[in-house]
Formats: C-alpha cells, structure tokens, sequence
C-alpha cells in the first residue's frame, strides 16, 4: 500500500516538474516579445493622448509615480508620463481611476500639458454596460475627444460636468453615471497634475526599464 | 461508419460538447456577445483541446489510474498556461479580447472530459482528432451563438474583427441593421440563457429527423414464426 502511495507521488512529481518546465521554456521564449508587445499598446494609447511630436524623448521610458485617493482615485501606486522637449517638460499622461462607475472601476490616461489643458482621454479598461456605458471607448463613440483642449478652472468648475447636471459634457442615452463619473476622474486628474506638477516635473524617471 | 466518421458524428450532432453534453457553459455563455470574441475562444479552446488529447493519448500507459486525473489537470492547466503566454505574445488582440475567459479554459469540462473519455482509452491518431472535431462542435455552437446575439443586439456581425484579426479584417463587419439603441437584454448573460435554450429547442426539434437521416435505422428482420396449423 505505501508503495504504490510514493510511487504514484513520485509520478505525480515528474508529471508536475515536467510541465513546469513547460511553462519555464515557454515563458522564457515568449518574455522579451510580451514586453515588445506591451510596449507597443502603451505607445499606441501614449500617442493618442499626447500628440506625436509635441515632445522629444521616448516618452514610454520617462514615467514617475502618483499615488492620490482623492484625485486618482487608488490608493495604490499609478504611473505618469512626461514627455519633454528638449530637457523642458512640456506634457504628462496621468493613469487614473473612476472609480465611481455604474459597474466598478473605469481605468483612464489623461493627457495634459504643461499649461493644464488636456490633451487627449483614453479609456483602459471598464466593465460598463455593453451598448450603453461602452460609449466611453473610442472605438465606440467620440465622446472621450470632448475633453480636448479643456482647462479646469479649479474644483468649483461647473463646466465640468455632464449637461444633465449643468455642465458642458454630453452624457448618454440611457446612462449618465459612467459619463458623469468619466468627466469627475478628469477633472480631477487636471486639478492633481496643477497641484504637484512641481514635483511630477522634476522627478526622476522611475520606471524606465521595467517597460 | 468508420471510426473517423463516428466521431465527426458524435463530435458535431449526437454528442456536441454544447448542445448535448452541455458542457463549458461559463465561456459558452460569457464571451459570446460578439461573432469575433467567439471566434477567439473558438480557436483558443480547439488549440487546446488537440494539445491536450494528444498529450493524454501519447503518455496514456505510464499514468496510474488513480492519479490520472490530477495528471489531467496538469497537463491541461500547462497548455493553457502556454496558450495563454503564446497568445499574448504573437496574437495580442486575441489576448485582449478574450481577457479572463483565456486562464479559465482550464475549468471547461470538455477538455478534462474528452481527456477522460477518449484521449486516456484510444491511440494517437483518433485521440487528436476526437479533440480537434469536439473543439469544432462547440466552436459552431459558440459562433451560432455570438452570431445570433451580436445580429440581435447590435444588428451587426463580426464587429470589432479587426482587434482580433489585424487591420485587413475591418471589411468583414457587416452592418444589417442600424438600431438606435442597441438590444442590451440579448447582450447581457441572460439573453446568453435563453438563446441558448432557443438553439436547443431548435436542436431537439430537428433531432429526430437528422439522425433519421445520417443513422439509418437498422431493420431487424422479423423471426418468421412458425405457421400453426389447425389441427383437425
């Protein structure tokens, strides 16, 4: 009985060494063209948000990190980008969070620049309602290029809101809480970056060759 | 019928992993909103399924029968793992698209099943190709479904091809109906459900018929029986 216990143990451990080595080799192969491949989507979405050509340096490499639950709406650490020109910042693509969605967490980047003006609004990631919430997303709807070339005139802004609530934005059809939430995380990020964008400026790239 | 040709058989009508077996139901009924994301978990699962078919038939002797099954789990969890890496690597649209639902085709029974049932008892040969023609028979279903929710929801098909397929694939959007609003019941899980249920009426109803058609009844030749004559 012992014996077909630690023979069938030891056969388990082969099997599971053997496919973790699998997994280890293919990994392995596959590391530096996963990276090559996160890279290019973050270029892709850094280009949508800061124009091409309004900064210098490779602008994916240069990245600090923010961390504000009030603003940012995460209590962890998120990363922003500055593009410089020359040796002087001239933008920042600020990762933030909604988090008041009508379905969890609305992940976005704001490109702003250095005068405050947003340049450019993406959405990452969301789970809102397909066919209603979804207009967030660029391949869906416009509505996210309504925030170019807004400023934020400090938080009693009422521009920024949706119009339902007085404000300048559009909300949807059948959805105002995830509109209404998307203009709040900006607005906010806005008003973040104008407060510390001393420090944003000034710091250190962090993260350089992690991505 | 050959053993091929029961397969296909068994594989795509009598005893599809979606419609009969019933099956994978988690990303049967989750990804399915849109004909693309269909086609991605269709190709994702059929990879799948070959590569763990093949693997279970070819080491079949050396596995202990009262260890195979978490041999099988391994095994399978192994090859999505690498499916999972592959594809974020050369296929990053896919990746992006199917998100959770790609780790989670470790949990779709067919694969564990079709490794239990078939791989683990018969060679090679008809063990990759019992996986590859199951993998088809819940890809049709997959895509009938995506098909029909994303034609109900959106009046579209094969919206969103070119995340999947790269830039060439924009013109195999069909447009057919432009809907003010979209029909966001059919899109939600719960019109996964019932057009679910729908293409298993529709399944049923036509079942008796098709088979009719592909297994011919065999006639069982009547015993004569033996004339009794009256006795006078």
């Amino acid at each position: 009985m012992n014996n077909i216990i630690s023979k069938n143990g030891l056969i388990l451990a082969g099997f599971a060494l053997v496919v973790s080595a699998i997994v280890a080799l293919t990994h392995q192969g596959t590391k530096e063209q996963i990276a090559r491949q996160e890279t290019k989507q973050l270029l892709k979405i850094l280009d949508q948000v800061i124009v091409k050509g309004s900064y210098d340096n490779e602008l994916y490499k240069h990245c600090v990190t923010t961390n504000s639950l009030q603003f940012l709406g995460s209590k962890k650490n998120q990363r922003a980008f500055v593009a410089l020109k020359g040796n002087d910042p001239v933008a920042i693509a600020i990762e933030t969070i909604a988090p008041n969605g009508y379905n969890g967490n609305i992940n976005l980047i704001v490109g702003i620049n250095a005068q405050g003006i947003v340049t450019g609004v993406r959405t990452l990631a969301h789970q809102e309602t397909p066919g209603l919430g979804d207009k967030i997303e660029i391949v869906k709807s416009d509505w996210i290029t309504s925030f170019n070339n807004q400023a934020v005139d400090g938080h009693k802004d009422v521009r920024w809101q949706v119009k339902k609530d007085g404000g300048q934005f559009d909300q949807f059809t059948g959805a105002t809480i995830t509109p209404r939430a998307v203009v709040q995380a900006v607005k906010n990020s806005v008003i973040y970056f104008k407060r510390n964008q001393q420090r944003l400026f000034s710091e250190t790239a962090r993260c350089g060759d992690q991505s | 019928m050959n053993q091929y040709a029961e397969l296909t058989w068994q594989g795509l009508w009598k005893n599809n992993p979606g419609l009969v077996q019933l099956l994978g139901l988690c990303p049967l009924l989750a990804v399915t909103s849109t004909l693309t994301n269909a086609l991605g978990m269709s190709i994702a699962t059929i990879i799948v399924m070959v590569c763990s078919n093949a693997t279970v038939s070819l080491i079949r002797q050396w596995i202990p029968k009262e260890i195979r099954i978490p041999i099988f789990v391994m095994i399978i969890a192994g090859f999505v793992t690498c499916v999972q890496l592959l594809f974020n690597a050369y296929a990053y649209g896919l990746y992006q698209s199917l998100g959770i639902f790609l780790p989670l085709i470790v949990t779709n029974c067919i694969i564990i099943g079709r490794a239990e049932a078939y791989a683990s008892k018969n060679s090679l040969l008809p063990s990759i190709y019992d996986g590859f023609i199951m993998g088809v028979g819940f890809s049709a279903v997959l895509l009938l479904l995506g098909a029909v929710r994303e034609l109900l929801g959106q009046g579209s098909l094969f919206a969103g091809a070119e995340i999947l397929l790269g830039d060439w694939a924009t013109s195999l959007t069909i447009v057919l109906v432009e809907f003010d609003q979209s029909f966001l019941f059919i899109m939600l899980p719960p019109g996964a459900f019932i057009a679910l249920g729908f293409i298993l009426a529709i399944k049923n109803v036509l079942n008796a018929r098709v088979e009719s058609i592909i297994e011919p009844p065999v006639v069982v030749e009547k015993p004569q029986r033996a004339r009794i004559h009256k006795v006078t």
